[in-house]
């Protein structure tokens, strides 16, 4: 889980030692979820070296959880590609999430903790304000299309990678992909995260999959640069 | 508590129509209302039997035209299910309509006659919900869509697709360790 990680914490009281003990967190998620590492448990699993009953408390509880978002989003999202196991894209939710209760533990109210694009949001900026989060425009990344303000909710987005640093060709419009981008806020950020992912999957239908989904929102972006979004998504736009 | 009755009321109120037409008719006509998207998405396509009667009515909720909302149409599809009749009524037995596939989901009822006359219909497909698999109402959701524009309002992050990177790089905010004011 190669990514970058930003912490911001509004709250007067922070000091180094709980960004330490967040980003240590961190570290050892990755040590032990990283399907690039030779020796994480993920990847001693996968080469059969280490028996299901042997598995840590952590790795048993993402092969359960994913099991859960398997079954809620009709195998649309799914951890199991290519005859390996890779849970990249729930962990990446489930660790923000997790690293946000060593924050809450501590006292701490009023943060974000985001790893690629992916945030869990705590109370309010160090303005006194919800926390200002832009969606980038996936055909500009130099380009927010949207503001919403946030608190207390988890927001994740899924998209393409194709016009990232490259420039737009229309004749990859018609590749895997139905949409470019859809963006899902709720009440936490993995169940965010493991949504994204399996709306970014079912195409044009994702948005209406989450329009059932009760607590959660979405703002979906297809390829001519229209916005599909739910029918609460609008109270993300309001600054108060 | 609201989706039981507005299915409820769906049920019977379509009970209702089948009995009316018990008398004229020799097949039953079921009206199944469902929303389709009237944006061009290609999987929202209805799947009709090639021997149905197929006679589609379509209504457009009433727009709000404040909002930028596009409204989905309720399309009433009739499809026929060949009963046999019999001096005026209808032949016992279980008889199972088309499988549509609308609101991305299939939908499929089927009738139960007994003593000439329909006495339940149930679904056999319908509507799951994300999360148990309930019966989800006829609700019509109201989608909103908008062309994108770039915004230029101060934000604290952004939220994005990201590539995933081969270094691990920890950042910290400048504002971090400041008091809060």
């Amino acid at each position: 889980m190669s990514m970058p990680v930003v912490i911001e914490i509004a709250d007067s009281h922070v000091n180094q030692e709980i960004f330490d003990e967040v980003f240590n967190y961190l570290v050892s998620v990755d040590e032990r979820f990283s399907i690039y590492k030779k020796d994480s448990e993920i990847t001693l699993f996968n080469e059969g070296k280490i028996p299901k009953l042997n598995l840590s408390e952590d790795m048993k509880e993402i092969f359960k959880l994913s099991e859960e978002m398997k079954n809620k989003t009709d195998g649309f999202f799914d951890i199991f590609f290519d005859g390996k196991i890779d849970p990249s894209g729930i962990v990446k939710g489930w660790a923000i999430y997790k690293a946000s209760l060593i924050l809450r533990k501590k006292g701490f109210k009023n943060f974000y903790i985001e790893i690629a694009g992916d945030f869990e949001i705590a109370g309010l900026n160090i303005e006194g304000k919800k926390w200002a989060i832009g969606i980038r425009n996936p055909f500009n990344k130099k380009e927010n299309i949207k503001i919403v303000y946030l608190t207390d909710v988890g927001i994740a987005t899924s998209g393409t990678y194709e016009n990232g640093e490259h420039i737009y060709n229309p004749k990859e419009k018609n590749k895997a992909t139905e949409i470019e981008s859809i963006t899902i806020i709720g009440p936490n950020v993995y169940e965010a995260d493991c949504f994204a992912t399996a709306c970014f999957a079912m195409g044009k239908n994702g948005i209406y999959f989450i329009e059932r989904q009760p607590y959660f929102d979405g703002y979906m972006i297809d390829h001519e640069g229209i916005a599909t979004f739910t029918s609460n998504f609008e109270k993300y736009v309001k600054k108060n | 508590m609201k989706k039981f009755v507005l299915s409820a009321f769906v049920l019977l109120s379509f009970g209702f129509y089948v009995i009316w037409l018990n008398n004229s008719n020799s097949s039953i006509d079921l009206s199944v209302p469902v929303a389709t998207d009237s944006f061009g998405g290609t999987k929202n396509t209805f799947n009709l039997s090639s021997n149905s009667s197929n006679n589609s009515n379509q209504q457009t909720t009433p727009s709000n035209s404040n909002q930028n909302e596009i409204p989905l149409s309720t399309t009433f599809i009739t499809t026929s299910i060949p009963v046999t009749q019999k001096n005026g009524t209808y032949n016992d037995g279980e008889y199972i309509g088309d499988s549509i596939f609308a609101y991305s989901d299939y939908i499929q009822v089927k009738v139960i006659i007994s003593r000439g006359i329909l006495t339940d219909i149930q679904f056999v497909q319908y509507p799951k919900s994300g999360r148990s698999g309930r019966i989800s109402s006829f609700s019509l959701p109201t989608l909103k869509q908008e062309a994108i524009k770039a915004q230029s309002a101060n934000i604290n992050a952004v939220s994005g697709a990201s590539y995933t990177s081969p270094a691990f790089i920890q950042s910290l905010s400048s504002a971090l360790v400041q008091a809060k004011a």
